[in-house]
């Protein structure tokens, strides 16, 4: 939910504003909430998640009402609404990705990076989290980490660890 | 070997740059279409080549292009379908990953069959690799002249631009696709209107998957008549199939419509069988939301003959004793797998989903996942598995969009089939724990809960 207390200044940089403008020029004149998502997403990349202050400021770029950035900010579940781990590690739960190995696979990560689904490491860098079929199947278990969605497939305990290992060390 | 109309260059190195894809004969179609054909002519061809939609509906393309509404002075768009994520479905991400000027070619050829002068792609929002891959060759398209102002010279205009979703299953159903473009939440609207007379920013709009619209190309480039010839009977030409499961070789594979089903798992040159030597027990054959399967019935039809992989005979004697093409995502399960642990992480899958627009699909999917929960964990009651079968057809019909006959079909075709393995999983809770799926780390203290409460 969103928190009065999360309410930091944001500012948006001109090269970022410039991105925003670039994607309003896709849409027919009148229709720039069609930016709405694309925007969110560059937001979200650079600032890591989506603070209350920040979708206020897409709002007022956009021209539209605060709680119509709420309302799909909340509804779709690319959308952090709270801070993460740097690396949000998203793990598919599917059907397919489980029967070979997925869920024994988040155990793992569990167990690896010593917190649970949604929390943050002490040292701020991983979260991680079981999300809905990433259209993968065949090449599971699967996993991807934002905000460049970098995708990891036929994934097994080792290959983890040592995914790990290279983002503590970046 | 098979003929491959899609994938045919799939290995060439650099077939993903527009030069090689090119020297492979690459934007052929839009040449011919733009230089020797109408509007009409490359409808007509897609008519005659009964290509029917990829995405799962297998609705004959040619004839949701010609329901397209035509009012002077108004926009008309084409929007290509590209947020694949029905669990089981991977062929368009493979698509766009490897030969993405195979779908900006098609879109070309497609957006000036309906007159629409911009063209959107909706991808899912997961696929960021996929985006950046399609625009960067959206860009070598437009440089080289298939894309923007007067193309080839023609008078025709064209601008393309790729969509990012936002993370929403809903948002693969046309309606809900277009309340996303516009910014919107992804809640499907009512139809009638259709798209056709009413879609985004409410002009005429074409919904079409990512496989239907490279399909185009081929049909263009050889007419629709000779893309009829492929297939069987109203299953004509090739298809994306994405296998996954317990195969040997899971992938994505290009079939002619009417391969038999015993051949496409079994045979070397696609899955080449069952992994780790195990017996085939089931199979989903066109995405998760069509009905699941048993070994017999998958490889043969209720009267004995080879069921095939093509629209009609996969759906032959209804969901008594049949299934659907769907996506073409073809799951495949060993003998060792837990049907019961299966549904419950496609119910789940279902609930999550769920836009929450409709009380039948908010409610029963939840619904639906807590008793499958409750059975696979050992809680159940026989009770439950009629409560399911009676709550799975409170769902069925009662929504605005198919996401709720899509999470209400796997769990009643699964009790249709397995239901010894539902009553087993109440008769026996703990012998009947999922251990098969890794979860040996659970399943001890969850076998020591269940027998302490009984």
């Amino acid at each position: 939910m969103l928190k009065v207390e999360e309410q930091q200044p944001v500012e948006f940089s001109s090269a970022l504003i410039e991105k925003f403008d670039e994607i309003v020029r896709r849409y027919p004149e009148g229709k720039q909430k069609s930016a709405l998502l694309p925007i969110l997403h560059l937001v979200q990349a650079e600032l890591g998640w989506l603070s209350a202050a920040a979708m206020d400021k897409v709002a007022a770029y956009l021209d539209i009402q605060d709680i119509e950035v709420y309302e799909v900010a909340s509804f779709y579940s690319m959308y952090f609404l709270k801070p993460q781990g740097k690396y949000v590690l998203e793990v598919c739960r599917t059907g397919p990705c489980c029967l070979v190995g997925a869920e024994k696979l988040m155990g793992h990560i569990e167990d690896k990076l010593g917190v649970k689904e949604n929390e943050v490491t002490a040292d701020g860098l991983f979260s991680w989290r079981g999300v809905e079929c990433l259209a993968a199947c065949g090449y599971g278990p699967v996993l991807q980490i934002g905000p460049e969605y970098t995708f990891y497939e036929n994934l097994n305990e080792q290959k983890v660890d040592e995914l790990i290992e290279d983002l503590r060390k970046k | 070997m098979a003929r491959k109309l899609l994938l045919e260059h799939i290995n060439v190195p650099g077939i993903n740059t527009l030069d090689v894809y090119r020297q492979k004969g690459g934007y052929r179609a839009v040449e011919k279409a733009l230089k020797t054909l109408t509007p009409d002519e490359v409808v007509e061809e897609v008519k005659k080549s009964g290509l029917r939609g990829r995405g799962g509906a297998g609705f004959p393309t040619g004839m949701k292009w010609s329901f397209l509404a035509k009012p002077e002075g108004v926009a008309r768009y084409l929007v290509c379908n590209a947020d694949e994520s029905e669990p089981g479905t991977f062929k368009d991400r493979y698509l766009m990953t490897y030969i993405p000027h195979a779908l900006i070619e098609g879109m070309i050829v497609s957006s000036f069959a309906l007159g629409a002068n911009t063209s959107y792609i909706y991808v899912r929002g997961e696929m960021m690799p996929q985006i950046r891959i399609l625009e960067r060759a959206i860009a070598e398209a437009k440089n080289a002249g298939f894309l923007g102002k007067n193309i080839l010279g023609s008078g025709y205009d064209l601008e393309l631009y790729v969509q990012p979703g936002g993370g929403a299953y809903i948002c693969g159903e046309e309606t809900a696709l277009l309340e996303s473009l516009e910014g919107k939440r992804g809640n499907p609207r009512i139809k009638p209107p259709f798209p056709a007379i009413a879609g985004l920013y409410g002009c005429p709009t074409v919904v079409n998957n990512v496989e239907s619209i490279a399909a185009v190309v081929p049909i263009i480039n050889d007419g629709g008549d000779e893309y009829a010839k492929i297939g069987i009977g109203r299953s004509t030409g090739t298809k994306l199939i994405s296998a996954s499961g317990n195969l040997v070789r899971p992938g994505v594979y290009e079939i002619e419509l009417g391969l038999p089903v015993e051949e496409f798992i079994y045979s070397d040159e696609w899955c080449g069988g069952i992994a780790n030597g195990k017996r085939l027990k089931a199979t989903v054959a066109g995405g998760s939301s069509v009905p699941v399967l048993p070994a017999n019935l998958t490889l043969k039809l209720a009267n004995g003959d080879p069921r095939l992989m093509s629209y009609e005979s996969l759906s032959e004697g209804g969901f008594a004793t049949g299934t659907m093409m769907g996506s073409g995502g073809f799951i495949a399960f060993d003998e060792d797998q837990c049907i019961v642990r299966n549904t419950w992480n496609f119910s789940r899958f279902y609930h999550h989903e769920s836009c929450g627009q409709c009380s039948p699909c908010r409610e029963g999917t939840g619904w639906m996942e807590k008793v499958l929960h409750r059975l696979e964990y050992g809680h159940g009651k026989m009770s439950d598995i009629d409560l399911l079968v009676d709550v799975s057809k409170k769902i069925e019909g009662n929504t605005i969009c198919p996401l709720g006959d899509a999470a209400a079909w796997p769990v009643a075709s699964a009790i249709r089939h397995f239901r010894d393995e539902f009553e087993w999983h109440v008769n026996e809770p703990v012998k009947s724990l999922s251990t098969n799926y890794g979860l040996a780390n659970y399943a001890e203290p969850i076998a020591k809960a269940v027998t302490a409460e009984n």
